[in-house]
């Protein structure tokens, strides 16, 4: 009786050492109770029947958009961003890309159309956040591979990787103080190691991903800016040079892992 | 890291001028890719002497000579408490110590600011909810208040670049982030015996 006690003390104590050591241990969890049932494919839905719906001066859908696999070619598109596009002569990050589109096809407003990318904490999710969640559902599964053949797309990693290391601000933070490392957390939460490639695999191949705590698709362009906003730093911009930089030097780490937005988080 | 930054940079610059985006023009992207917001201010991306020096990439080669000058330089800047008190109330040190707010956009500037010390450091044996990029500092107090120690202390609170040039540490002191009485406190919190930091777990 007494040993049979001690056994469940020790199972207890073994079950507490596991779910601290375990960091994300609870939502991985709920993400096992949840199964398919992720709350972002209503937000796919949404994206999806937002493709084809005809918008703007211009009453045209997206399907003539050209996210570098062909007009109108959406499955696994997501997973060769960011990518260097001829015709605007950029490396465009999906956000920038869908915006390209949406101002070229559409004739839509470019300044009403980056207004509010990303919806604020009680609303509704914005058209930005369910496009890109169909997108990258587009492309669940599949192998990230983002282009690295056009000079100015290994000049982006080149510059995303000294903007992870730039430490400034109040506090010194760059993205490095958090995600250099291995197997560390902040509080109770897991940080990726994002000059890893099974961190940056792990992180990239997540987003954009329902927040539970939230109640919200958000996507990478989110997830960055606010980590600066934790930074400390002014506020980062959707389709910045900054951004589409990070994204490239993430990518390029992740290149060869599984795609698996979008992903279910706390 | 897939392959060295400098081989990069050299590379893009030779073959690809055009191409090399801002690879030695960083803040200006980072000027035209932020917007001030509240009190988070554009100038908060125009780093210091520590800042600079500390931003290099993995496995770039670093000046030595020009690192142990400036580890110097923060050392003989270390301010010590003006009435040469260096404890202060451990409770409020343990708010402190649990505060992840101030000088973030979305905080209210009105209001003190945290240390944020649980976002890396374990303290209290019985606070679960820990970080661990920083050592754990649970049972700190066992290292005495000789004047060595508490001298150490302050400074590695106020900036831990005078003994550790490029830890990943805030320089709480020298960047104002936190007051010299939130300071005081916060030594008591790690100091003090009577401090959960210095006590068993329940």
């Amino acid at each position: 009786m007494k040993k049979r006690n001690l056994g469940f003390t020790w199972f207890v104590a073994w079950l507490c050492a596991a779910q601290l050591a375990a960091d994300d241990g609870v939502f991985d969890q709920y993400r096992d109770l949840m199964g398919d049932d992720n709350p972002a494919v209503f937000v796919i839905d949404e994206g999806e029947e937002l493709w084809f719906a005809p918008q703007g001066p211009e009453s045209a859908t997206l399907e003539a958009c050209d996210l570098g696999l062909g007009p109108g070619v959406t499955s696994g598109a997501y997973v060769r961003f960011p990518r260097y596009f001829a015709d605007t002569d950029a490396v465009m990050d999906l956000e920038s890309r869908l915006v390209h589109c949406m101002t070229t096809i559409q004739g839509r407003d470019l300044e009403t159309v980056t207004a509010k990318p990303y919806s604020l904490r009680g609303d509704f999710g914005t058209e930005m956040e369910a496009l890109v969640t169909w997108l990258a559902a587009e492309s669940e599964g599949a192998t990230i591979a983002p282009e690295q053949t056009h000079a100015a797309e290994r000049a982006m990693y080149s510059l995303g990787e000294e903007i992870f290391f730039y430490r400034a601000g109040p506090h010194d933070f760059s993205c490095a103080t958090c995600h250099e490392q291995s197997g560390m957390r902040i509080r109770l939460q897991a940080l990726p190691d994002l000059t890893s490639h099974t961190g940056a695999a792990e992180a990239w191949g997540s987003w954009p991903a329902y927040r539970i705590s939230q109640g919200l698709v958000r996507t990478m362009g989110w997830r960055l800016r606010d980590c600066f906003r934790q930074q400390r730093w002014p506020e980062l911009q959707m389709g910045s040079e900054a951004s589409i930089a990070l994204q490239t030097y993430m990518a390029v780490n992740a290149a060869g892992g599984v795609m698996t937005a979008p992903g279910l988080k706390r | 890291m897939r392959f060295s930054s400098v081989a990069v940079t050299v590379a893009l610059g030779a073959s690809t001028a055009a191409w090399t985006i801002a690879s030695d023009d960083v803040e200006n992207v980072l000027q035209n890719s932020f917007v001030a917001k509240n009190q988070a201010t554009m100038e908060r991306l125009e780093r210091d002497a520590v800042q600079s020096a500390c931003s290099a990439p993995r496995g770039m080669p670093l000046d030595n000579d020009m690192l142990a000058s400036l580890r110097a330089e923060r050392l003989d800047a270390i301010v010590l408490p003006a009435d040469g008190q260096y404890l202060g109330d451990w409770q409020r040190g343990a708010e402190v110590a649990g505060n992840g707010r101030g000088l973030q956009s979305s905080d209210d500037p009105t209001q003190p600011n945290g240390g944020n010390c649980y976002a890396c450091h374990q303290l209290a044996p019985d606070e679960v909810a820990y970080g661990t990029l920083g050592p754990s500092l649970t049972g700190y107090g066992a290292r005495g208040q000789s004047e060595a120690m508490l001298q150490y202390t302050w400074t590695k609170l106020w900036d831990t670049h005078a003994y550790n040039l490029c830890s990943h540490m805030p320089r709480f002191g020298a960047q104002g982030i936190l007051t010299e009485q939130q300071l005081k406190d916060v030594m008591a919190y790690l100091l003090d015996p009577a401090s959960p930091v210095n006590q068993a777990a329940e």
